[in-house]
């Protein structure tokens, strides 16, 4: 008698089976149509496909050339150029970035230069198609030409103009708001 | 062999339009020219379907186990990946025959024809609609048994003429496990013989006409049909009893020393057995070609009438398919003593119970 109740309730278990696997079956597919899904597919954000360095719509960059991202940098990846150039606004010659190389063929996407980046300046992106046809073209430039540094917003000296001085308590007085209408 | 002319009041069915070629035929020529001519054309006919059906198979269950594994399947060669399957043939007929220098030659070569006839045999005896059978005799299901329990001798050959450890324990087990099922299979069907009091396979689906036997014979129609939906799946080699190409025991089983297109019957010759054993379980049970009628609605079964008979076989068989692939992706595989224990202690005694119990159904 145990016997045949066993084999009912066997046959029971095995017809659960079935069922959740016809619930997968019925699933929506997870495969990625990769050609076609192309710069559509945003990847999750902390994603490391290739070091960039945003530029701004004047095509200015935030990159002092201070060289920290190459000191940290572990396999001499990043090598940091600089020129010296004179600053039209003070009359100096100050260090200016000449060129940013960057090359894929050593990157170990390890992520040093981003986070010891002072002025984060430099960037992961999403981009993982990294295939060319020559290890030269492996060594990307990152400046884009004829950009130059993003100058400092200038910060406004307290009552340094009677116009300056509203500014600070509209900043305060608009400063809560999103903040309150986020967390609550 | 009767002259009957085309007719066109009666449904649709592809035995008027051989009849009516029979008979145009033999009005040219003299019978024996007819009679030749006819053999060759069902000879390549069978052979043309036999590659359409496993190129069908192979492309059914590699979409169809992509679904189940949250997958899309094949999509890149033409739409849906449809010509993916003719790719993977040309693929496989210029790779390499590797010769294995201590095989048994002969018996190496050999047992690939064991296999693939034995299936072609098989499939021969299948009615796809009324007419469309290539053997057709009133033995049929008693062919049908002992032609496709032929393969389990070039499975054997096959492990032993490799001269390896995986193939030898692949082909022992296979052959344990295809003649213990073909039991259980064979009388499985017999409890349907013993219903419809016949063995040819057409007079079997002609009894069908009004309602399916699996409707037709109550309680025991239905036992018999699962223990043959289990026992044929065990037959197959696959689903949960693939146990002689255990991959991860076994590499392939059987045929581990195979390559090329020698493999590749091996392979065609497994999708087809799938497809012949879904088929021989919707003409036996679920009706064959015959529509799906229910005895006093007329109006209904007229409906169905419109449908044409070689449809309802395929989707009958696909069906059946679907089935086995469904059972495939559900469940673990079974280890050699529990799939032994399970057709000698369970489906055998109760396949045996069920012979009485149909014969006390047919009785009153």
């Amino acid at each position: 008698m145990n016997h045949i109740k066993n084999v009912i309730v066997g046959f029971w278990r095995l017809l659960q089976g079935m069922y959740i696997s016809m619930l997968n079956f019925l699933r929506p597919k997870v495969t990625e149509r990769y050609p076609e899904n192309r710069g559509k597919k945003i990847y999750f954000e902390r994603f490391r496909g290739m070091l960039v360095m945003p530029h701004n719509a004047k095509n200015e960059h935030k990159c002092t050339a201070c060289g920290i991202c190459q000191m940290n940098c572990p396999n001499g990846t990043i090598k940091v150029v600089s020129k010296q150039e004179m600053n039209e606004d003070t009359g100096k010659p100050s260090r200016v970035l000449d060129v940013y190389y960057y090359d894929l063929g050593t990157c170990i996407y390890c992520a040093l230069c981003t986070q010891t980046c002072p002025q984060k300046a430099i960037e992961w992106n999403n981009n993982f198609e990294h295939a060319v046809f020559e290890r030269a073209a492996l060594v990307k430039k990152l400046n884009k030409d004829g950009s130059r540094l993003e100058p400092k917003p200038a910060v406004p000296k307290p009552a340094a103009t009677p116009a300056g001085a509203p500014a600070p308590a509209e900043t305060a007085d608009s400063a809560p708001t999103p903040l309150s209408a986020t967390t609550v | 062999m009767s002259l009957a002319g085309l007719d066109i009041t009666a449904p649709f069915h592809f035995g008027t339009v051989t009849q009516w070629f029979d008979s145009w035929l033999n009005s040219v020529m003299p019978h024996f020219w007819a009679l030749t001519i006819e053999f060759i054309l069902a000879g390549v006919l069978l052979l043309a379907s036999y590659a359409v059906f496993a190129l069908v198979m192979i492309y059914m269950e590699r979409k169809i186990c992509g679904f189940f594994q949250c997958r899309l399947g094949p999509d890149r060669v033409g739409k849906w990946g449809i010509f993916q399957v003719f790719a993977d043939m040309l693929k496989i007929l210029l790779k390499e025959l590797v010769t294995i220098n201590r095989a048994d030659k002969m018996l190496f070569r050999l047992s690939i024809f064991f296999v693939i006839l034995a299936s072609l045999c098989t499939f021969a005896a299948i009615p796809f609609d009324k007419g469309l059978q290539a053997v057709d005799f009133n033995m049929g299901v008693f062919y049908l048994l002992a032609v496709s329990s032929l393969g389990v001798i070039g499975i054997l050959t096959a492990g032993w003429a490799s001269d390896s450890k995986y193939t030898m324990i692949g082909a022992m087990r296979s052959g344990a496990q295809l003649i213990s099922y073909e039991l259980s299979a064979g009388l499985a069907l017999l409890s349907i013989v013993i219903l419809s009091g016949t063995m040819q396979l057409s007079e079997i689906v002609e009894q069908q006409a009004d309602l399916w036997f699996i409707f037709k014979g109550h309680v025991p129609a239905v036992i018999a049909f699962f223990i043959y939906v289990i026992a044929g799946h065990a037959e197959t080699n696959r689903g949960p009893f693939d146990l002689p190409e255990a991959e991860s025991e076994l590499t392939a089983g059987y045929h581990t020393e195979y390559s090329g297109i020698k493999f590749g019957l091996f392979y065609v010759a497994e999708y087809v057995n799938l497809f012949i054993i879904a088929a021989i379980a919707s003409t036996m049970f679920l009706g064959g070609w015959q529509p799906f009628h229910i005895p006093g609605w007329d109006a209904f079964n007229g409906i169905m009438d419109y449908i044409p008979p070689a449809l309802w076989f395929t989707g009958k068989t696909l069906a059946c398919v679907f089935l086995a692939l469904w059972v495939r992706w559900s469940f673990p595989r079974l280890r050699i003593d529990q799939l032994l224990g399970l057709e000698w202690k369970i489906l055998m005694p109760l396949a045996l119970i069920n012979i009485v119990l149909m014969s006390l159904v047919v009785l009153w």
